[in-house]
């Protein structure tokens, strides 16, 4: 019997057991309290999961609760699975962004696909469709083949799981930066559909009702995920590696459509995702929401692998498994509908009055824990924050504008950076048109996908440029929320809500929960001034390779209304003869910019460009307004790289250039990244109803027929002057150049 | 006219086409579950995209053994339109109603874009409603579509004009004589990899593709218009 080579509770708290599943002496103790008796090795188990920061968020919990979460339009806040908005005409969305950086690092194939399938049951076990999938990724330099690999197969693996389950990748960010090196971040955010009586939560509740097991077996694989996700990688190789789950996107594409059937029957109570710590989350949590208690038969559990014992099943992250509760004696039910899937449903348990979750194995009781103690009562750590000296330094410094000397040059250079080039190479890889709603492909500011049997659209983006929230973590957040309005804004859509993804090195060093706290402050402020809050989310710590944290990183997902699909704007030039206006002023601005990385090799210092978020709001109210007016031809943000970059995307693809004039300092006006400035093309007949809305714009030229990029000084000379598609072919041959290199 | 658009687990580009059938046509469609094996009630079959069996072994290979195929090949026997579109080339191809066989991509990676197509034949059953040389936009989405058929084989389907698509801005994927798309011997089984229900309406990028299914129709109320 392999249950008897496990240790006994007192060789647990002698040997310092629990230390080797991720538990503290001073948690311990707890768990020893809470329980009134030392706990057995599968309790330990317990505990340690459900009390690791990837499940508890003990160390985040302070932080997370500074965001704004609620608004008329939010049905349901952070909690669940994933978040709810209002959308109007009875339809909600439903949406979440989940990182899988620690699997991806290791098995980046397996770890990315199966955090594509993660998000996804987090948004059907709300009861939603999944209507589309995003992605926010970062890597380290393209310049060895490590990265180089991580890369591709991060890339693959999405690919792999969102094809073959028919759920359209639309959208996506990727930024490289050495940071990352080794330690990628890949965060995967899934978007659903539902009518509002389809609502479903994770609640165990009725006494004598049944929970049943649905889905793919349970195997060795991922047994304690969620406590390896919570450490540094480890380059120790004699270390033992965090086991990587594999995915499987066919028996996922049954389980949803399966899933979706089911949440329309009322014999339905309850229905969760077996994620992290897969059955041990999934039924203490459902139970202590509920508020009930929940004992399983865990002979009954499906297995894979022969002996498994209490432990490894409570633990093992198998993909492709959710828990459900049915009202007793209407079991049969939901095994014939599932059977209609070639996928069990297995009745393993039943809800009970006494809050406890309680495991049976072998006619033995093998655990027995209170489910709010696992779920409720883990640990909340108030951490020491604490200020770097760098930040002060950079603080200190004053703007300076980088010496260049030859523009056309550096614009060429600018667009052959990773982080700016097209990533073509990469959604070339994503079918993004399945389901056939995608009125705004990959490659503009926000995807578009169509509601359909409604004239509405939904625009959704991923954001976060990480250099300046380095530089300054309150500004930065704030820009990253900005940033993600601003392309929702340049799509046509409004701003519904958030998720965020924060990935963030060890909290345990003062100085990044400092980035932590204060990037949360700068989202907040953000989310409040644009009336984004924040409706789910996830926290991922500890991304650390060699003491070496990444860039703090708390990207944003976020969605948009388009009211009238015929608002839908994109961020191409449409038409020879169109007005080009710059909407907002230009400040000489280049701590964290693309230019400074690229001139300084990598480094970055100094302050992060300013923003005013009354003057953001106010911005994209108006831009809004006009695109809702029809008058905005093509509207697109102005990012990295500045507005020489923006204008140069404004013309690829189009067969057309520009010839405008910029005033000020010709690298600033060229390159710098002041923050709430947007480039728009309006046709001359609109043009003095678009200068009427909005107040900040300038108007600086004309789109031309020749396919030229002109811009000139403000006494006409021409800074930069070059064919399109010279531009286009350095900016398009980037990726594929860079990945196809060797070293 | 009624078409059915068959389902085949993990297929999932059923509803593109039930929808490009329906809500643009505005012609009838059901969906037909794998394990149907009747499909008399049905004028014309379609065979979707996607990922039968999660692509299992190789692209297409299990749809084969699905009951409802007999339904298919008794269809194809009887005349009837049968159209399958990138997984439903496939199976097609794996079923033997269509020569030919598929290989990986080129360039070994899943591609997602819209392709220059040209219209070779327009005189079949999915194609009358275009004209000879016509060029058209339409998306891809394959990781299996390099199509691959021996000299003969080639021969023999130029021979007989069942070459009906073909890429004419660049081959995407290593298709032999850029195939993108082809029918059987007696014209009534059509396969194809770009997705011409992607391509179907003007606000989604496109209204290309939209011509085969108009095609089937037209064919088939000129038919039964003689019928009658």
């Amino acid at each position: 019997m392999q249950t008897k080579l496990e240790p006994t509770a007192e060789q647990i708290r002698d040997e310092k057991i629990y230390a080797q599943m991720g538990m503290t002496t001073e948690e311990f103790e707890m768990a020893v309290k809470l329980l009134g008796r030392l706990p057995n090795y599968t309790e330990t188990g317990l505990f340690s999961s459900m009390w690791s920061e990837h499940c508890s968020y003990k160390s985040s919990k302070p932080v997370l609760r500074k965001f704004p979460t609620e608004g008329p339009q939010v049905l349901m806040g952070p909690g669940e699975g994933a978040g709810i908005v209002d959308i109007g005409d009875n339809q909600a969305v439903v949406f979440k962004m989940e990182s899988h950086n620690s699997p991806s690092a290791i098995e980046p194939y397996e770890g990315a696909a199966t955090g594509v399938g993660g998000v996804l049951r987090d948004v059907f076990s709300m009861g939603a469709q999944p209507i589309a999938a995003v992605n926010s990724l970062r890597f380290g330099e393209l310049d060895n083949d490590r990265d180089r690999y991580l890369f591709e197969e991060a890339v693959a693996g999405i690919a792999g799981y969102g094809n073959t389950i028919g759920i359209p990748t639309v959208a996506g960010e990727i930024q490289f930066d050495p940071s990352y090196a080794g330690k990628p971040l890949v965060n995967a955010m899934a978007i659903g559909l539902l009518n509002h009586e389809d609502i479903q939560r994770g609640l165990a509740a009725g006494v004598g009702n049944t929970v049943m097991y649905v889905g793919a077996k349970t195997g060795r694989d991922g047994i304690h995920g969620a406590t390896s996700s919570s450490e540094e990688i480890s380059d120790d190789p004699g270390k033992e590696r965090a086991p990587v789950q594999a995915g499987d996107p066919f028996t996922e594409k049954l389980l949803m459509d399966a899933c979706l059937e089911l949440v329309k029957s009322d014999a339905l109570i309850g229905i969760q995702d077996m994620g992290a710590a897969g059955l041990t989350s999934s039924s203490a949590e459902m139970a202590s929401k509920a508020g009930f208690g929940i004992e399983m038969n865990l002979d009954l559990v499906p297995q894979r692998d022969e002996n498994m014992t209490a432990y490894e099943m409570m633990l093992s992250e198998s993909q492709e498994r959710m828990l459900i509760v049915v009202q007793k004696g209407r079991e049969q039910e939901v095994i014939d509908l599932f059977a209609k899937y070639d996928l069990e449903a297995v009745s393993i348990g039943h809800v009970t009055e006494d809050k406890m979750l309680r495991l049976l194995h072998k006619g033995e009781v093998v655990a027995e824990v209170s489910a709010d103690a696992l779920a409720e009562d883990a640990p909340v750590y108030h951490k020491p924050s604490r200020e770097p000296e760098y930040f002060r330094e950079f603080q200190e410094m004053e703007q300076q504008e980088p010496e260049v000397d030859d523009h056309r040059e550096t614009l060429v250079s600018l667009l052959k950076q990773p982080t700016i080039a097209s990533k073509e190479w990469v959604y070339s890889q994503f079918d993004h048109q399945a389901r056939t709603n995608t009125v705004i492909a990959p490659g503009s500011d926000a995807a578009v996908v169509r509601v359909r049997g409604t004239e509405k659209g939904l625009a959704i983006t991923a954001d976060c440029n990480s250099r300046y929230i380095y530089l300054d973590p309150e500004t930065g957040g704030k820009i990253a929320v900005a940033e993600a309005a601003r392309n929702i804004v340049c799509s046509g859509g409004k701003p519904l809500a958030i998720t965020d993804c924060l990935n963030f090195g060890s909290p345990d060093n003062p100085e990044i929960f400092w980035q932590l706290e204060k990037s949360a402050d700068g989202i907040s402020a953000a989310c409040l001034a644009l009336d984004a809050p924040v409706i789910s989310g996830n926290v991922s710590l500890y991304n650390e390779r060699g003491g070496k944290p990444v860039y703090p990183t708390p990207t944003i997902g976020m969605v948009g209304l388009v009211e009238n699909l015929e608002h839908t704007t994109t961020q191409e030039a449409k038409a020879a003869g169109d007005f080009v206006y710059l909407i907002g002023e230009t400040n000489t601005e280049f701590g964290g910019s693309e230019l400074q990385k690229m001139l300084n090799s990598g480094k970055i210092s100094g302050k992060a460009p300013a923003i005013d978020l009354g003057v953001e709001a106010s911005r994209q109210e108006s831009l809004l307004g006009a695109i809702r007016e029809g008058i905005v031809r093509s509207a697109h943000d102005v990012a990295e790289g500045g507005v020489a970059v923006a204008l140069a995307e404004k013309v690829f693809g189009t067969g057309l250039g520009a010839d405008v004039k910029l005033e000020g300092s010709a690298v600033t006006a060229l390159f710098s990244e002041t923050q709430s400035r947007f480039i728009v093309t309006v046709k001359p007949v609109h043009a003095a109803r678009f200068e009427e809305l909005a107040a900040d714009a300038r108007k600086i030229g004309e789109i031309t027929k020749t396919d030229r990029l002109v811009i000139r000084d403000a006494e006409g000379n021409p800074l930069v002057s070059e064919d399109v598609p010279v531009l286009e072919s350095a900016w398009k041959g980037a990726i594929p150049c860079l990945v196809n290199s060797e070293g | 006219m009624k078409f059915a658009v068959i389902q085949f687990p993990g297929a999932s580009c059923d509803l593109d086409l039930y929808h490009a059938v329906t809500d643009v046509l505005g012609e009838k469609a059901e969906y037909v579950p794998h394990h149907e094996t009747d499909l008399s009630a049905y004028d014309a079959i379609l065979l979707p995209g996607g990922a039968s069996y999660g692509d299992a072994v190789r692209a297409g290979a299990l749809a084969r053994t699905a009951p409802v195929m007999e339904g298919i090949i008794g269809a194809a026997k009887d005349g009837k339109p049968v159209l399958g579109v990138g997984n439903g080339f496939q199976v097609l191809t794996e079923a033997g109603l269509l020569p030919g066989a598929f290989l990986k991509n080129r360039d070994q990676k899943f591609i997602c874009r819209t392709v220059k197509i040209q219209v070779v034949n327009n005189r079949t059953m999915f194609t009358n409603e275009y004209t000879e040389g016509e060029d058209l936009e339409i998306p891809i989405a394959h990781g299996e579509g390099n199509f691959y058929c021996d000299e003969e084989t080639y021969s023999r389907l130029k021979e007989n004009n069942q070459i009906v698509f073909v890429y004419s801005d660049g081959n995407p994927n290593g298709s032999v004589g850029d195939i993108a798309g082809l029918v059987s011997e007696k014209g009534n089984v059509l396969g194809m990899m770009p997705h011409p229900e992607r391509a179907a309406e003007s606000i989604l990028g496109s209204e290309d593709g939209l011509n085969v299914f108009k095609s089937i129709v037209k064919e088939w109320r000129e038919s039964h218009a003689n019928q009658a």
